[in-house]
């Protein structure tokens, strides 16, 4: 029996899915990750999704994918239902990275809330300031972050560098800042109990 | 010593007859240009364009090419944005002219994000496209609720209910709607026309939506074909 696992995950989770790997010793599983800008064409993750996965079947045991709905509306549960392989749970990395209830909380709170993870604090100025044209056109805030009140940091590592650079953030696009410390024990628990199955 | 031309001659939009300037609007439209949409707004209302002609044929027409080539992901987001800020430029100018001529509009919608939903770049731009084909829009903003959408439906007696929303998290707030709609008898007074990026087909079927719209210009054609169906039937 193969019991070798392919995780395929997008690239904004793949430091810390590597970390994963590493604190919980899975020799047996292997990491690939797709580009984090697919997110800013959600239509594009499925079709993408089905080439990795075709691409991993007959090498692997078993496949998991590390995404969520992200956007796709349920295209991505309907890929998956072909391949009979399972995702992690939720319709986003911050309700998986958070845990479901204290994410409901927080976007019950504030609506108005834009949310940044450990990748979106380092990577900010790649995608969001430039993927959405504010470098060369700052008079479309507004237009982009208008409604939002505030900014929350769901924080995976405790890094007064990241925190630092989160607040920058908040006041470059005029929020007011939070940070909320979610570590990794949820998204540990969401990949661990799919990927412990099938622990030879 | 005499003067060098410029390597890059400024183009003339007053120098352009109709049919290249219009061509021209389509580029600057394209590029996000609004003093040069507003420029040849001016342009061309002087010319004796009547300002239906000058919305339709120009600003409705270029702005549907940027939602072709956004639907093909040639644009992105920023550029249609950029687009839209220059068409209205192009509706400042417009829309009092337009309001002179007492002309009916074809049909009214009210539209909102649904509650718990901040999001209005798409929405917007739904507003913006609709009134430009003739409709008029009440915008409820963001974070509707069914009570805000019911009551507006009774104020402003629209032909059209459009729900956008953003999140997978918020869109079943539609049904929730459509739901209050029907228990209140009032589901077959409006046409329910719904839309997001999340959003597909087989969604708007699922929650009772008359259609669901994939982009602003088709919740035009969709809008315009569903109320000329519903007179008709109506006749």
């Amino acid at each position: 029996m193969n019991s070798s696992v392919l995780i395929i995950g997008c690239g904004a989770l793949g430091r810390e899915l590597a970390e994963l790997k590493r604190l919980n010793n899975w020799s047996h599983v292997t990491l690939r990750c797709l580009p984090a800008e697919l997110h800013n064409r959600p239509e594009r993750i499925a079709p993408a999704l089905r080439e990795a996965i075709e691409a991993g079947r007959g090498e692997f045991g078993h496949i998991f994918v590390a995404y969520a709905d992200c956007g796709t509306g349920g295209d991505l549960d309907r890929l998956l239902a072909e391949y009979g392989i399972e995702r992690l749970p939720g319709a986003h990395c911050y309700e998986f990275y958070a845990g479901s209830e204290p994410f409901s909380a927080l976007a019950g709170a504030e609506p108005g809330t834009f949310y940044l993870t450990d990748f979106l604090v380092r990577h900010f100025d790649r995608l969001v300031r430039k993927g959405l044209g504010l470098d060369r056109h700052p008079e479309l805030m507004g237009s982009y972050f208008g409604n939002y009140r505030r900014l929350v940091y769901l924080s995976q590592v405790e890094d007064p560098t990241l925190d630092e650079k989160a607040r920058a953030h908040a006041a470059y696009l005029g929020l007011e800042y939070h940070r909320h410390p979610c570590g990794f024990a949820p998204f540990n628990r969401a990949v661990s109990e799919r990927i412990v199955q099938w622990r030879s | 010593m005499s003067q060098q031309p410029d390597a890059k001659q400024e183009l003339v939009l007053a120098d352009l007859a109709d049919d290249e300037l219009v061509e021209q609007v389509f580029d600057d439209l394209y590029d996000g240009l609004a003093d040069e949409i507003a420029e040849a707004t001016r342009i061309l209302l002087g010319r004796g364009w009547d300002a239906k002609r000058v919305l339709d044929e120009a600003l409705v027409g270029g702005m549907n090419i940027v939602g072709a080539d956004f639907r093909d992901g040639i644009l992105f987001v920023p550029e249609v944005l950029l687009a839209a800020n220059a068409m209205k430029a192009g509706m400042a100018i417009l829309k009092p002219i337009l309001a002179e001529t007492g002309a009916e509009s074809i049909g009214k919608m009210v539209i909102g994000t649904v509650k718990g939903d901040i999001h209005d770049i798409g929405k917007n731009l739904v507003g913006m496209m609709m009134e430009g084909a003739g409709f008029e829009v009440v915008d409820l903003g963001i974070n509707t609720h069914a009570d805000a959408y019911i009551a507006a439906l009774h104020e402003h007696k629209p032909d059209i209910l459009g729900m956008s929303a953003l999140l997978t998290t918020t869109m079943p707030y539609m049904k929730v709607v459509i739901d209050t709609l029907k228990a209140q008898g009032l589901r077959d007074d409006f046409i329910v026309l719904v839309g997001g990026a999340p959003l597909n087909e087989e969604f708007g079927k699922a929650v009772g939506a008359n259609a669901y719209c994939r982009d602003a210009a088709t919740a035009v054609e969709v809008a315009k074909r569903l109320i000329q169906e519903r007179r008709a039937a109506r006749a």
